[in-house]
């Protein structure tokens, strides 16, 4: 049976709703029993007895008044199964993505964040059909035959003794074959799966394929392709529909047993009609439930694999979340700055993954405030790791940073951010309004406020341009800016912060030369008066700041200004070299 | 567009067969279980006359026949009806292509949307199921529905009238009333979970961004209140979709009462004998099992029809360039010239290339550079012959117009920014490019694009799987196959479309040698940015917003002052690690 711990104790919850559900459920199959009785009199009573229509009335009325309860009864359960898995999936929804923002980038990355999105969204929705069908479905499945039994055992033992043989069956043919029929359909569902990534693969290498001429002779390949998918599949549902096969046989033949033993004894008159057709009424009733629940059972597996993924990234505190914080921390303006003298790295190590090489290792540095400071490297040095460190999106895990002489981990991330700018190559773009995207910085800050950050960005004239100006939709499904556009944008957003720290990546795209030169200088505007890391792409950026740490293998191999770095004749000097020559005409 | 149902029936009709004959099975099936109660309820009947026992002999036989045919029956329909379906699937899935094949791939590349091809999938999948979920279970009802309403009518015609109205009543008149009750919350609740999904996304992918900024408490408030929304939206439909269990249920003993306050009468009036009351009881409650998918049916109905509109609207488009009556045919090395070359994508949309020339004879270069959006593979598409123009392109004196596709194509290699691998070895994504060619060309062609030593320290060589199911490929390495097909290609135009322009400054190094070899001898359009690598082209034009702004040869275009000086400068102010 498909019951998981951390799914029941999810039930426990809302254990009221799930009761209240079974509970209807119950009383509609108990009603379910009332009906078949009146309609068993009824027409015992006309047949045998030589009642008129008169006669039986109030037994025929009876029959659909306990119909009408009964769908009030089926529609109320269907409302508090509605409620228990809205509950649940709202809390697990909500506990999962805070979750994931507690983990951080360094968690959901590049690849895996398609699949985290699956989750929290599908992954949730498959619950749905878990608690609000499965879940009740099983406690109804033994119920409502043990119920019927209660009634047939007193009218006829014998039929009663034939249910409860055949009734275990069911469930062990279906676990039987569930189990062979789970292995071979995974690996079925497995094979659909590719065949249809093929079916992609080609549609998305059509261009290629028309360019090579290619393109016609794929017809044949994906009807053989898909032949071949039916042929196999075939062969594996010969076996599974074995299953469908066992449910209907047990239910029907088990009906077919009653109703001939009865019909026997009813002919030697041990039993009277009434009773007979009763029980004959109540026969197929009795397979109901476990029939359901066979059919529900596709439900029950499905809510345990996506329960499995969702609690593997709720991970073991997920019996306790953590309070999450609801109001966000007091601006920066409000509890002052906290970087006061020095920001330094002391023998900072990190690995992203065990067995890997570091990123860095025994890094060390110092930066003085109001310090403009270019980290410079080849890529994969460890310049966005120093970035990410800085954000606290990772920890170290060796060596510690220290601000103004205290450990960094002293202070919550959140009030630590606070003082924090960053400006990262490509900005993510909400969907939202111009004016939301860059709100983001300051949630409190008015219309004007942001008009303005966007000046200072050089960002206004094109947002003055869009369709709606600062009301634009923009993001995956608004929208689309170009990168330069999307630059500027985070420039406003670290103007409209306003923090004392400003960490940016400066972009290597291929802008034109008027956009790159806005940027220029709204960056040269943004890091004045501020405290500044930047890893830099560009020479005009280096000559000017305070300093240059030269990052090779993550450590910092080289210290100084540009020129005195240049005079060394060492690696910047090779760096900065290097093109020079390989560019000279 | 004409309605995409028919189209698509008429797309299921070479399985009519098939379809019948699982049809039939269904109805066999659901028959049989009424044929189980029925006989039974005959039989009991019967018994409690006590005749002999030879008289219940017919009525046993028949039990026991019901008994076991039932789930011979549901085997065989099942069987058939997937036999069916997968067959479907492979004539749908080879009709699509062969429909999408010619509007490749100007009529995809105007819909950007990254994930139309995914949609398209999941699209035919829906269709796939259309026999099972949607043609067989109102053609089941209806067959079995005309069963039982035929054994009533026996007895007596009000019967079967009674009998039908209330089974078109639970099949027919629940489903169209839920749907239309629902239809306002439906909507509602797509709007909701888009907005739900999008918010995760953008939660997820841009976590950095929101932590930076400390937004997250409030971003979660957000996702809170959505997931909030969504639930509410979920209980009213609920509560709608909740009636048609309920109704079921109470149209059934509706039925039963409605029957039976009609027949009792005749038994009292000895026009019917009370034997048979039992029996049409059974028939009346087991005949319900036919309607009871149909709402489901119904609202599979309404996405295979979503499905099959977006399909057909796509496939009725017009490719975007037609093959001319009587083509040309190309000799010689080609030479290429354009002159006053206009291109919008759309009639009276913007132009995005306006006033394009230049001459280029065989083996002479040409350099193309500008910003992002200034129209350079839009132009590297018409010379593909991707899309009609205005104006000229010439190739060999004669407008490529007057040219097969395939033809303008063969005589063609391109490197684009990024290339395409399929889930397949090495050895077939090289050959793609010249399926007849021998080991030792493609080991050559490999060598060439320098990545045959790579290619050799893996394990399985040139059969190693590449792509999605395979082993990843860096994004330089890619490039390097792109490169190495172009050589077994052997075409002697050469159409470059910034190869390097998404590699890291050390990887675009090592591919700018192997694309210089690719260069030697060949006739070549380079839109690059790398301007150095422009030294040696005979000519570089210059553009911006669809228009050449300047063009002369690197050297001259350097000293002039201009754009392209401004764009030099920039990029010698990049720094790049040795």
């Amino acid at each position: 049976m498909q019951l998981d711990r951390r799914l029941l104790r999810q039930a426990r919850a809302v254990r009221l709703e799930v009761g209240l559900t079974v509970g209807l459920g119950l009383l509609a199959g108990a009603l379910l029993v009332g009906q078949a009785y009146f309609l068993s009199q009824t027409i015992g009573q006309v047949f045998l007895g030589g009642a008129t229509l008169r006669q039986v009335r109030p037994w025929l009325l009876a029959v659909v008044v306990l119909a009408l309860v009964r769908a009030l009864l089926v529609w109320g359960s269907e409302q508090t199964a509605q409620r228990a898995a809205g509950r649940v999936k709202h809390e697990l929804r909500e506990r999962l993505f805070a979750r994931l923002l507690a983990l951080g980038p360094a968690y959901v990355h590049g690849e895996r964040s398609g699949e985290l999105v699956n989750t929290t969204v599908e992954g949730i929705e498959a619950l749905d059909a878990y608690f609000r069908h499965y879940l009740p479905q099983l406690a109804l499945a033994a119920l409502v035959p043990l119920l019927i039994l209660a009634v047939v055992f007193p009218q006829d033992w014998l039929s009663g003794l034939v249910l409860l043989l055949t009734a275990p069956l069911l469930p062990i043919f279906m676990i039987l074959i569930g189990h062979l029929a789970q292995t071979v359909t995974r690996r079925q569902w497995a094979s659909l799966s590719l065949m249809s990534a093929h079916f992609l693969d080609v549609l998305q290498g059509l261009t290629t394929l028309k360019l090579l001429g290619r393109s016609r002779e794929q017809v044949r390949t994906i009807a053989e392709i898909s032949d071949r998918f039916r042929r196999s599949t075939m062969g594996v549902l010969r076996v599974t529909f074995l299953s469908a096969l066992v449910l209907e046989m047990v239910s029907t033949i088990g009906t077919a047993l009653v109703a001939v033993q009865i019909g026997l004894r009813l002919l030697y008159g041990r039993l009277s009609f009434t009773e007979s057709f009763l029980v004959l009424l109540l026969a197929p009733e009795f397979y109901l439930p476990l029939r359901t629940l066979g059919a529900r059972f596709h439900a029950g597996v499905a809510g345990v694999a996506a329960a499995q993924r969702i609690f593997e990234v709720l991970g073991p505190t997920a019996e306790a979340p953590p309070p999450l914080p609801t109001r966000p921390p007091p601006a920066p303006s409000r509890c002052g700055p906290i970087l006061t003298s020095t920001l330094a790295f002391q023998q900072v190590s990190y690995t992203y993954e065990a067995g890997r090489h570091p990123a860095v290792h025994g890094l060390s540095f110092e930066i003085k405030v109001g310090e403009t400071v270019a980290l410079v490297g080849p890529s994969g040095a460890g310049k966005s790791t120093i970035a990410s460190l800085l954000l606290r999106f990772i920890e170290p895990d060796a060596g510690m940073i220290t601000v103004d002489g205290r450990a960094l981990s002293d202070y919550p991330p959140e009030v630590w951010r606070a003082q924090v700018s960053w400006v990262p190559q490509t900005p993510y773009l909400f969907y939202g309004s111009v004016a939301d995207n860059i709100r983001l910085a300051r949630p409190e800050a008015t219309l004007d406020e942001i008009a303005w950050a966007a000046r200072q960005a050089h960002a206004h004239p094109f947002i003055e341009a869009l369709p709606q100006g600062y009301d634009t939709i923009i993001g995956e499904r608004g929208m689309r800016l170009s990168g330069g556009e999307a630059q500027r944008l985070a420039l406003a957003r670290a103007f409209l912060k306003d923090a004392p720290l400003v960490i940016l990546d400066e972009a290597t795209a291929h802008l034109d030369p008027e956009t790159e030169d806005l940027i220029q200088l709204s960056i040269e505007r943004l890091i004045q008066g501020r405290t500044a890391v930047i890893i830099a792409h560009r020479l005009r950026t280096v000559s000017r700041v305070d300093r240059i740490l030269v990052i090779h293998r993550g450590q910092v191999v080289e210290e100084g200004s540009h020129p005195v770095l240049v005079e060394q004749g060492g690696w910047y000097a090779r760096l900065v070299g290097a093109y020079l020559r390989s560019s000279a005409p | 567009m004409n309605d995409p149902f028919r189209q698509l029936l008429r797309r299921t009709a070479p399985l009519l067969h098939g379809m019948i004959l699982a049809a039939l099975l269904g109805v066999a099936t659901i028959a049989s279980g009424i044929g189980l109660m029925a006989t039974s309820a005959y039989l009991i009947a019967r018994a409690a006359l006590h005749p002999s026992i030879a008289d219940l002999q017919v009525a046993i036989v028949g039990v026991r026949f019901f008994g076991i045919a039932r789930g011979l029956f549901r085997y065989a329909e099942r069987y058939v009806s997937h036999e069916v379906t997968f067959r479907l699937l492979a004539r749908l899935r080879v009709w699509f292509y062969q429909a999408l094949e010619p509007l490749a791939p100007a009529r995809l590349i105007q819909r950007r949307s990254g994930d139309l091809l995914a949609r398209i999938v999941a699209d035919i999948e829906t269709l796939e199921n259309i026999y099972l979920r949607v043609l067989a279970p109102p053609l089941v009802a209806l067959l079995v529905s005309a069963l039982a309403a035929l054994l009533l009518g026996r007895f007596d015609s009000r019967l079967a009238f009674v009998l039908l109205s209330l089974l078109a009543a639970a099949g027919l008149g629940l489903p169209l009333l839920i749907r239309a009750l629902s239809r306002s919350v439906g909507a509602q609740m797509v709007a909701v979970r888009a907005e739900l999904n999008s918010r995760v996304l953008d939660g997820i992918q841009g976590i950095a961004d929101l932590l930076a900024f400390g937004y997250e408490p409030h971003y979660l408030a957000q996702v809170r209140h959505t997931s909030q929304r969504w639930e509410h939206l979920q209980r009213s439909m609920a509560r709608l979709s909740g009636l048609h269990g309920a109704l079921m249920g109470l149209l059934m003993s509706l039925a039963v009462w409605a029957v039976l306050s009609l027949a009792i009468p005749l038994v009292s009036a000895r026009r019917m004998d009370g034997l048979y009351l039992a029996m049409i009881a059974t028939i009346v409650l087991s005949s319900f099992e036919a309607v009871l998918p149909l709402p489901q049916a119904l609202q599979w109905l309404e996405n295979s029809l979503e499905s099959a509109r977006r399909l057909f609207q796509l496939v009725d488009e017009r490719p975007a360039v037609l093959d001319p009556e009587q083509p040309a045919h190309l000799v010689s090395t080609p030479h290429l010239r354009v002159e006053g070359l206009r291109f919008a994508y759309t009639p009276d949309g913007p132009l995005v290339l306006d006033d394009i020339r230049f001459d280029l004879p065989a083996g002479k270069h040409l350099g193309i550079v500008g910003p992002s959006g200034a129209g350079k593979t839009t132009l590297i598409h018409l010379l593909l012959r991707f899309w009609e123009y205005e104006g000229s392109i010439l190739l060999n004196g004669k407008e490529l117009s007057a040219y097969r596709q395939e033809e303008v194509r063969r005589h063609m290699a391109v490197v684009s920014q990024r290339t395409h691998l399929f889930n397949a070895t090495i050895r077939e994504n090289l050959l793609l490019a010249r399926p007849e060619a021998i080991e030792a060309e493609m080991i050559e062609a490999a060598r060439q694009a320098q990545i045959h030593d790579w290619v050799q320290s893996l394990p399985q060589a040139y059969e190693t799987p590449v792509g999605e199911l395979g082993v990843r490929l860096s994004a330089g390495q890619r490039q390097q196959i792109a490169i190495a097909r172009a050589f077994l290609k052997g075409a002697p135009i050469l159409l470059l479309d910034e190869p390097t322009v998404h590699l890291d400054p050390l990887t675009e190094v090592q591919i700018v040698h192997a694309l210089q070899a690719l260069m030697q001898g060949r006739t070549v359009v380079n839109i690059t940015h790398r301007l150095n690598s422009l030294e040696s082209a005979d000519e570089v034009l210059v553009l911006n917003a669809g228009r050449i702004i300047e063009r002369g040869r690197h050297a001259d275009l350097i000293q002039q002052g201009g754009f392209y000086q401004r764009l030099w400068t920039l990029q010698n102010d990049i720094l790049r690690p040795a």
